[in-house]
């Protein structure tokens, strides 16, 4: 019997595929994830929006609160640690998390190493912007990848960016010719054996979420046409005015997403979407996607 | 042959995958109106709660329950299974209840006691069946009409009854196709040779 397995790792991911992941902050909150269909929840201390409000350094979040959504609902449980911040890692899986989100929007600890996540028997979840970070990442150890969006800005724009171009970076290896595929990982900075890997199969080894921006049942549909397995909605749900209903209309976008029909229903009278936010108004120092490489 | 999976969350392409290689015909299920024509239905891996939710929302419970009555094919993997079962500790909405059989959710606890094990499943063949346990089920309680496929230590982890297969593991995610070949074989009626991998 083995345990910390990629098999098991990247299998969790696996089993979450085509259903929502949502950031929650209390347990209270998380039951309505959990009613509303989310396949998995985010215990944070502060929704992205709130973190990028309040600026300062974002670290994990209390163990305390971590450990009472743990025990109010019986999906899966993920929490953030910073980059590199291999000790608040430890701490997480210490706690008993179900995944670990290497996370940009909290400060990075290390701005040269991510985690090497191999070591460990909880899976994690990295960001990426485009094919060559996530390869480094699944490199590391990573069993799931999503894209880093712009996390906190209700703003769907750089999530399309970054699946586009993971996407995009795909077909390119496999239309290349095996005796150029060389020089394109130098270009991605990826390892050779995945670049080989993708040229053959045409696919991620993991499966890829999109995150970072999605706050409507049609931003969900529009990421899994792009090709994500899943969605992550951070300050989406619960910056919205009706939370319940808006998590219910983003669960059944997700499975139903190329059902325009069922989109349009379910996107009926949900209220105010989150307040959303121009990215070229960010200052670049602010923006999330740029921590981590 | 037409084989649905249903695939309103979780590990739905890799069953059609697996079914794709054995020549069988597999198609997603997300509405009533695709079960028509089937020969038999998946309900893969994924989390039992949503895909129940979504099970109601989208009125598929009530068609899936009439089909179980004519003695349909069903096969559930991992979340499938606690779908699958009558009795269910930890699941605050009905299942759908064809197997008559007790199922704990997360009886092994949580992820970073998910598992891969070798199991012992003789009609399979001699060789052993890879078992990928991920937040696993267990069955707690067989009631009689339900035969044993498979047992971990002291729990039960694949059982048949009928035509209807379930099991706390995820054959899916292996490359090896015994396991779905045993469960055409029930939707077939066919006689099958265990013993080849291929």
């Amino acid at each position: 019997m083995e345990t910390g397995t990629w098999k098991v790792k990247s299998g969790l991911a696996q089993m979450l595929k085509g259903g929502v992941i949502m950031d929650v902050v209390t347990p209270e909150q998380a039951k309505i994830a959990e009613q509303a269909g989310a396949c998995s929840v985010m215990a944070l201390e502060r929704v992205p929006a709130d973190i990028r409000a309040a600026g300062g350094v974002a670290r994990m979040a209390d163990p305390k609160i971590i450990t009472a959504i743990m025990k109010t609902v019986s999906i899966p449980v993920m929490a953030k640690c910073r980059i590199g911040h291999f000790a608040e890692a430890q701490v997480l899986e210490a706690l008993g998390v179900d995944y670990i989100d290497e996370s940009e929007v909290l400060t990075p600890a290390d701005e040269d190493n991510h985690i090497w996540k191999r070591d460990f028997n909880v899976p994690f979840v990295c960001g990426c912007r485009d094919l060559g970070e996530a390869l480094r990442r699944i490199a590391e150890g990573a069993a799931m990848i999503r894209t880093k969006g712009e996390a906190g800005t209700g703003n769907i724009v750089e999530a399309v960016r970054h699946m586009r171009a993971v996407q995009g970076g795909i077909r390119k290896l496999q239309a290349l010719p095996v005796n150029e595929l060389t020089a394109e990982a130098k270009n991605l900075g990826a390892p050779l054996e995945l670049v080989l890997e993708i040229h053959k199969t045409g696919k991620l080894p993991v499966v890829n979420f999109a995150a970072g921006g999605v706050a409507t049942p049609a931003d969900a549909s529009l990421m899994m046409q792009l090709g994500a397995d899943g969605i992550f909605v951070g300050s989406g749900i619960f910056k919205s005015s009706n939370p319940e209903k808006m998590a219910k209309a983003i669960v059944k976008a997700t499975t139903h997403y190329t059902d325009a029909s069922i989109i349009a229903e379910v996107s009926k009278e949900l209220g105010a979407a989150m307040p959303g936010l121009d990215i070229k108004v960010i200052p670049p120092e602010e923006l999330l996607a740029t921590r981590g490489w | 042959m037409r084989i649905g999976v249903l695939a309103l969350q979780g590990a739905f392409i890799e069953h059609i995958r697996m079914f794709s290689i054995l020549g069988a015909e597999a198609i997603p299920v997300r509405l009533p109106s695709e079960l028509n024509g089937l020969d038999a239905l998946i309900i893969p891996g994924g989390e039992s709660t949503s895909i129940s939710k979504l099970l109601y929302d989208y009125e598929l419970m009530t068609p899936i329950r009439k089909l179980i009555q004519k003695g349909f094919p069903l096969l559930g993997t991992c979340a499938g299974m606690i779908l699958l079962a009558k009795k269910v500790d930890g699941l605050d909405s009905e299942p759908i209840g064809v197997l008559d059989i007790e199922v704990k959710r997360n009886a092994y606890g949580r992820q970073t006691d998910s598992f891969e094990t070798d199991l012992d499943m003789p009609f399979l063949g001699d060789e052993p069946f890879h078992g990928i346990f991920i937040r696993a089920p267990v069955i707690e309680r067989v009631n009689p009409g339900v035969e044993i496929l498979c047992q971990l230590d002291d729990n039960m982890v694949a059982v048949k009854q009928g035509k209807t297969v379930a099991c706390s593991f995820h054959p899916e995610l292996t490359d090896d196709p015994r396991f779905h070949r045993y469960f055409l074989s029930l939707v077939t009626g066919d006689v099958i040779a265990t013993s080849s991998r291929r």
